[in-house]
């Protein structure tokens, strides 16, 4: 279970950190969310992963609540930082006509020699 | 238990939701933001006055007593922070009111949840909290940052949100290593805990609290992660840039707890865990932050590099870790605040007088009234450069009697040359280097003018109010080193 747990968060921040260096607007985007999902998963796990559930005298072993309040905030904030993102993403490519992250023109090698833009 | 501490935290609260709801009449919602702004100056005033007797004000929310609830703790540091944050954001808003809240909806909703935030991140006394108000003032501050839209802003504001939010995600690692080691996210119990750790825990917390160095590093614009200041700064309209000037501080605070509180002397195996990192980077911040502002194009973007020097200087001070450094870290920390947010007003009442010159530095038109903005121009210098009379001197003398060697003046002396550099050579050509006749069209309004007065007027109000502010910030330097008064809070809240 910890074993599958560390890969999955291991394979999850890779991905994140991976897309997040991208330099077009949607894969950063995406790198958050993958990101914020291994984040949260971690921070779950910090409560243990062996608990039942967290209500005294359901169980003989209950897990630890307070991750899981944690991880519902942290969630909610999130959610609503990665609708932002989108947001302001979709507004970057109304404003600088491109979804490059620094709003510049397409600098490919096999753009056209006359500076047009690829795409 | 005084319900006093809690009030800077529910005033905008309020004043933001009410906005919110309110039907959009321009007066009414002008009023309502420049009053709940208004009242927090008394009220800081107040909590200053409340904190100066020495103890700690723990204000215990929903009445669970810590370390199991989440508290806020008031002392002389959150008090001297809220009182810089008051001012600074009358300031911003008064001059906000003369038209330029009019460039977007909703500006005073936000900035009241801007001033929430930052509010809140000084008076919390538990990390996830922190983070919780953190997030707040970032929501808050990534609105602002576009307020006024164009292009400039937008592409600055896309870098700054999408750093700030890795750096979120970052924080809550560090927040699960925390919990999962220590067991405990309160500052005061985890300072305890911290100081007793062994074995297995050592490694996690240490690893906990790098991470933690490094997000609030993100946001009080140490060398490696101040790329994104300066564009977004500078792309800012002037109230909102100026209200930033307090953002840096919010992350130099954090790292002032965190290299007192919980990772200071007194934290056993881990003492003084930031300390190695800090000093070089610190120093590196401060000799980059001038190299920036000598390369600087306009104005603006020269006064958002100010801001990163005076991060470098104070995390300087802070890395030197004794209290005297602290005292005088405080005391820099005021006047940095309040003096480079003038600046950022300044600069925009330059910029309304050269057209579509703006802020850059190049040839531009006659100013309408090149004596009085020029003046206010050469005050807010000497000031911020650190050249006497003024409060800048004070604090730079203060921080560097408190260099353990003075082998290291070399960096800060260098530093605030450059600095003095680029600010002649930027005066120069905003005021002398001109065409014969001014645009006419520039009016100087007086209600911004007053707004840049009162700040750049502080620079003066700290130097004849040295003594008592001194004391007051060596003070709560002592207080900050006082460890056992912190970690008091836990033992007497168990039954």
């Amino acid at each position: 279970m910890e074993a599958l747990f560390a890969v999955t968060l291991g394979v999850l921040s890779a991905s994140g950190v991976y897309l997040l260096l991208r330099g077009r607007t949607f894969p950063v985007v995406l790198g958050l969310t993958l990101l914020s999902y291994a984040v949260n998963l971690f921070l779950f796990a910090m409560g243990r992963l062996s608990g039942d559930v967290a209500v005294i005298g359901q169980s003989a072993n209950p897990a630890d609540p307070l991750p899981q309040a944690l991880v519902l905030t942290a969630i909610v904030i999130g959610f609503a930082m990665t609708a932002f993102v989108v947001i302001l993403a979709l507004r970057g490519l109304a404003e600088l006509g491109n979804d490059h992250v620094d709003g510049r023109p397409d600098e490919q090698p096999h753009s056209p020699a006359d500076g047009g833009r690829a795409l | 238990m005084s319900h006093w501490p809690i009030l800077p935290i529910l005033l905008p609260l309020f004043a933001g939701a009410l906005l919110l709801i309110l039907p959009s009449h321009e007066r009414l919602k002008r009023g309502l933001s420049l009053l709940a702004t208004l009242a927090l100056l008394p009220l800081s005033l107040y909590l200053l006055q409340l904190a100066d007797d020495g103890q700690l004000r723990v204000y215990a929310l929903g009445d669970w007593q810590p370390p199991f609830g989440i508290v806020l703790l008031l002392d002389r540091l959150s008090a001297w922070l809220l009182l810089a944050t008051a001012v600074l954001a009358v300031a911003a808003l008064l001059y906000a009111l003369r038209g330029d809240d009019r460039l977007g909806p909703r500006f005073h909703a936000l900035f009241q949840f801007q001033l929430l935030g930052i509010n809140g991140a000084f008076l919390t006394g538990d990390l996830f909290n922190l983070f919780v108000f953190f997030e707040i003032l970032l929501i808050a501050s990534y609105a602002l940052l576009l307020h006024g839209q164009g292009a400039e802003r937008v592409r600055a504001g896309l870098h700054y949100v999408v750093l700030n939010l890795t750096g979120s995600a970052l924080f809550l690692i560090a927040l699960g290593m925390v919990y999962g080691a220590s067991g405990t996210l309160n500052m005061a119990d985890l300072s305890a805990r911290v100081a007793q750790a062994s074995g297995d825990q050592v490694p996690l917390l240490a690893a906990a609290g790098l991470l933690l160095l490094l997000v609030f590093a993100l946001k009080a614009a140490l060398l490696p992660l101040y790329f994104w200041l300066p564009r977004a700064y500078a792309a800012a309209s002037a109230p909102v840039a100026a209200l930033f000037a307090i953002m840096t501080k919010v992350g130099i605070y954090a790292i002032l707890r965190l290299a007192t509180l919980m990772f200071g002397a007194g934290a056993g195996e881990l003492a003084d865990l930031t300390q190695a990192w800090l000093w070089p980077l610190a120093l590196a911040t401060v000799a980059l932050g001038a190299v920036g502002a000598l390369a600087a194009r306009s104005l603006q973007m020269l006064l958002a590099y100010l801001v990163v020097v005076s991060a470098g200087t104070l995390l300087a001070a802070v890395a030197i870790g004794t209290p005297q450094a602290h005292a005088a870290a405080l005391y820099y920390l005021l006047h940095s605040t309040w003096v480079v947010g003038g600046l950022f007003l300044l600069a925009d009442l330059i910029a309304r007088q050269r057209g579509d010159k703006a802020g850059a530095l190049v040839q531009g038109p006659a100013l309408e009234n090149p004596g009085l903005l020029g003046g206010l121009f050469f005050l807010g210098a000497i000031a911020v450069v650190g050249l006497p009379p003024l409060s800048g001197f004070l604090g730079k003398l203060l921080l560097l009697q408190a260099l353990p060697s003075p082998a290291l003046w070399g960096v800060l002396l260098l530093g605030g040359f450059a600095v003095l550099v680029a600010l002649s050579r930027a005066g120069s050509t905003l005021f002398w280097r001109i065409g014969l006749s001014s645009l006419d069209s520039a009016e100087l309004d007086p209600g911004r003018l007053c707004a840049c007065l009162l700040l750049l007027a502080c620079a003066l109000l700290l130097v004849l109010l040295a003594a008592p502010l001194l004391d007051y910030a060596q003070a709560a330097a002592a207080q900050l080193h006082d460890l056992p008064l912190y970690r008091s809070i836990i033992v007497e809240a168990a039954p």
